[in-house]
C-alpha cells in the first residue's frame, strides 16, 4: 500500500489488516504512556483545503501517537488565498521534508492527482475530496460495526469481517463521500448495503452500484437493519432546492424521536445509530437518538484515531523506497 | 524470532540438524524454571512476559512449571505477552509487521520481577525493543531474560539470565524453534539449518 486514495482499492485482506492493527492501535489508548515510538522522526502534513474538525484534529492525535511531527496546514490564511496552486504548495512541502500527506480538498480527484504525479513522493492519504471519497471514515465506521458485530455474535473481531450485516445509509447520498467510501468498503467486508434516500439526493448512476435503494425509511427499519447511518445534509453544497423544507425532511428521512420510539419496541439495541458527525440535531438526527445507547457517535469518533493510526503505521513502516535488505533472509533471533 | 515463517521457509536448506528434541526442550525449561524460582528467592511478584510468537508459548510453559512448585498459584496470572513490534529499530528497513496483541497479567507490571521470555537471542535488537516497550508500560522492579537457545553474534550490550542452551552458530546458519502451540501438533524441537 503506497497512497490510501479510494477504499475499492483495499482488497478484503488490505481492509481487515488495517482493522487487526486498529485493535492493537486502540490498545495504546488505555496504557500508562499514551505514545508508540514507530514513527519518530518523520513528519506528517495536514493539508486541509476544506474546513474539518474530527478529521483533522483526529489524524493529528493518531500521527502524535505514533511520535510523528506534524504540520498543519489550512488553506484559510495560507499562500492559497494568494492564488497558489495545489503544485506549488505541493513541491514546498517536498521540500520542507514531508514524510506522508494527509489532504482534504473541496475537488474530488485532487488527492489522486498529487498521488499520480512526481510533485511530491510521499504516501498520500485521501481525508475527503469533495463528493468522491473518504476513506478513513469508511475504516473507522467498519471497525466500529466489526465490534459490535462481533460483541453481538460472541466472536473475537480480530481476523472477522461483516458477512451477514444489514447496513442502511440515510440521507444526502448525492453530496456525501462517506456513503461511497463506505458502500465500497461495506461490501468489500461482506455486508449488505441498502441505501435510503430523496430520489433528488440520489446521484446519477446510483441504480448500477451494488446495493439496494429505497425511498422509504420507515419500510427498512421494518425489515431489520444491524445499523444505520445517517448522514449530514451538506447545506454548504446544496445550490439547488432538493428537499421541500427541513421540517419535510426531518420527518421523512431523519432519524426522529418517533423512529426512535418505533425502534426500541422491536429489538433491545441491537440495532446501532451512526453518524459521521458534525451531526445538524434536529434535522437528520433527533437529540435523543443522538444521546441514546444505540449511539455510537463518540465511539466512532475514538475508533477513528485508531484507525488512522494503522493507516500511517502501514503506509510509513517497510521498504517502500527500496527493495527489502538483508533482513528478508536473516534468521530466528533477530 | 522469525516473523515471516514463510518467506524463510521458501529457502531449502542444504542441511538440517536437530540440536534440541522435545525431550531436551522440556528438560531445559524445567532447569530454567527452577533458575528463575531460585534467582527471584521464590515465587513473589513473578511476571513472565512472552514475546510473539514463540516467546509467549515458553513463558506458559516455564509459568506452568513454577506454579507446580507453589500450590494456589494460576499460571495464567503470572504470564503475559509482550508485543515488541513497534518498538523495533528496523520498521523502516523490512516489511510492514502486523502489531499483535500485548496482553499483561491483571496485576500489571509495577514493581513486579519481570521475566523476559523469548526463543532465540540473537543480535540483541528485539530485547531491546522490548526494554522501550516495557518502559511505556510500568516500572518493574527488576528485568530478566531467559532464552531457549542463545546463538550469539550479538550486536548490542545485552545478555541473558538464563540460557537453555548456548549454541555456536556461524551467520549464514539458521536457528529454528517449533513448539506445538504455535507450529501444529508434535512439533518440538530446535533446529540448526546450513545454507549454501
Amino acid at each position: 500500500m503506497k497512497h490510501l486514495l479510494s477504499t475499492l482499492d483495499l482488497s478484503r485482506a488490505d481492509a481487515i489488516r488495517i482493522l487487526d492493527i486498529a485493535e492493537e492501535m486502540a490498545a495504546v489508548g488505555t496504557r500508562e504512556v499514551k505514545k508508540l515510538p514507530a514513527l519518530r522522526g518523520r513528519t506528517v502534513v495536514n493539508l486541509f483545503f476544506e474546513d474539518s474538525t474530527r478529521t483533522r484534529i483526529s489524524f493529528e492525535a493518531a500521527a502524535k501517537r505514533l511520535s510523528a511531527d506534524v504540520i498543519n496546514f489550512s488553506a484559510k490564511g495560507s499562500s492559497v488565498s494568494k492564488g497558489e496552486s495545489l503544485k506549488d504548495t505541493a513541491q514546498t512541502l517536498q521540500a520542507i521534508g514531508a514524510d506522508a500527506v494527509v489532504i482534504r480538498h473541496g475537488a474530488s480527484g485532487a488527492p489522486a492527482r498529487l498521488a499520480a504525479t512526481d510533485w511530491i513522493d510521499a504516501p498520500v492519504v485521501n481525508a475527503g475530496d469533495g463528493t468522491h471519497e473518504h476513506p478513513t471514515q469508511a475504516l473507522l465506521d467498519a471497525f466500529t460495526l466489526r465490534t459490535h458485530w462481533s460483541a453481538l455474535h460472541g466472536h473475537t473481531s480480530l481476523g472477522s469481517d461483516l458477512s451477514g450485516m444489514k447496513v442502511a445509509i440515510v440521507g444526502d447520498i448525492l453530496h456525501s463521500r462517506v456513503a461511497r467510501s463506505n458502500l465500497w468498503l461495506l461490501r468489500t467486508l461482506g455486508a449488505e448495503v441498502t441505501m435510503v434516500a430523496p430520489p433528488t439526493l440520489l446521484p446519477h448512476g446510483s441504480k448500477v452500484w451494488p446495493c439496494t435503494i429505497s425511498y422509504d425509511l420507515d419500510a427498512t427499519l421494518a425489515g431489520g437493519i444491524d445499523a444505520v447511518m445517517m448522514l449530514r445534509v451538506q447545506g454548504e453544497r446544496m445550490h439547488d432546492s432538493f428537499f421541500p423544507n427541513t421540517r419535510e425532511y426531518s420527518r421523512l428521512w431523519g432519524f426522529d424521536d418517533a423512529r426512535l420510539a418505533a425502534l426500541d419496541a422491536r429489538d433491545t439495541g441491537e440495532t446501532i445509530i451512526m453518524h459521521p458527525g458534525p451531526m445538524n440535531r434536529g434535522l437528520e438526527i433527533s437529540s435523543a437518538a443522538a444521546d441514546s445507547p444505540r449511539s455510537t457517535v463518540l465511539a466512532q469518533v475514538a475508533n477513528g484515531v485508531a484507525v488512522r493510526m494503522a493507516v500511517l503505521y502501514l503506509l510509513l513502516s517497510g521498504d517502500q523506497q527500496r527493495p527489502a535488505p538483508s533482513d528478508a533472509t536473516r534468521p530466528a533471533g533477530l | 524470532m522469525s516473523n515471516e515463517p514463510t518467506r524463510d521457509r521458501a529457502l531449502a536448506p542444504v542441511s538440517a540438524r536437530i540440536v534440541l528434541s522435545s525431550e531436551d526442550i522440556e528438560r531445559v525449561l524445567t532447569r530454567i524454571a527452577h533458575e528463575i524460582i531460585e534467582a527471584n528467592k521464590g515465587v513473589a511478584d513473578l511476571v513472565l512476559l512472552g514475546i510473539p510468537s514463540r516467546g509467549f508459548p515458553l513463558a506458559q510453559r516455564l509459568a506452568q512449571r513454577i506454579a507446580a512448585t507453589t500450590p494456589g498459584l494460576d499460571p495464567a496470572c503470572i504470564t503475559g505477552q509482550l508485543d515488541v513490534t513497534m518498538y523495533r529499530d528496523d520498521l523502516r528497513r523490512s516489511t510492514t509487521r502486523t502489531p499483535v496483541p500485548t496482553r499483561l497479567p491483571a496485576s500489571g507490571i509495577d514493581d513486579k520481577v519481570v521475566v523476559l521470555v523469548d526463543d532465540v537471542l540473537y543480535s540483541g535488537r528485539t530485547i531491546r525493543a522490548a526494554l522501550d516497550a516495557i518502559a511505556d508500560l510500568g516500572r518493574p522492579r527488576i528485568v530478566r531474560l531467559a532464552v531457549l537457545v542463545d546463538r550469539g553474534h550479538r550486536e548490542l550490550p545485552i545478555r541473558a539470565d538464563h540460557v537453555g542452551k548456548n549454541l555456536p552458530t556461524a551467520t549464514t546458519e539458521k536457528v529454528r524453534v517449533h513448539l506445538s502451540e504455535v507450529d501444529g501438533a508434535n512439533n518440538n524441537e530446535v533446529v540448526i539449518e546450513a545454507h549454501a
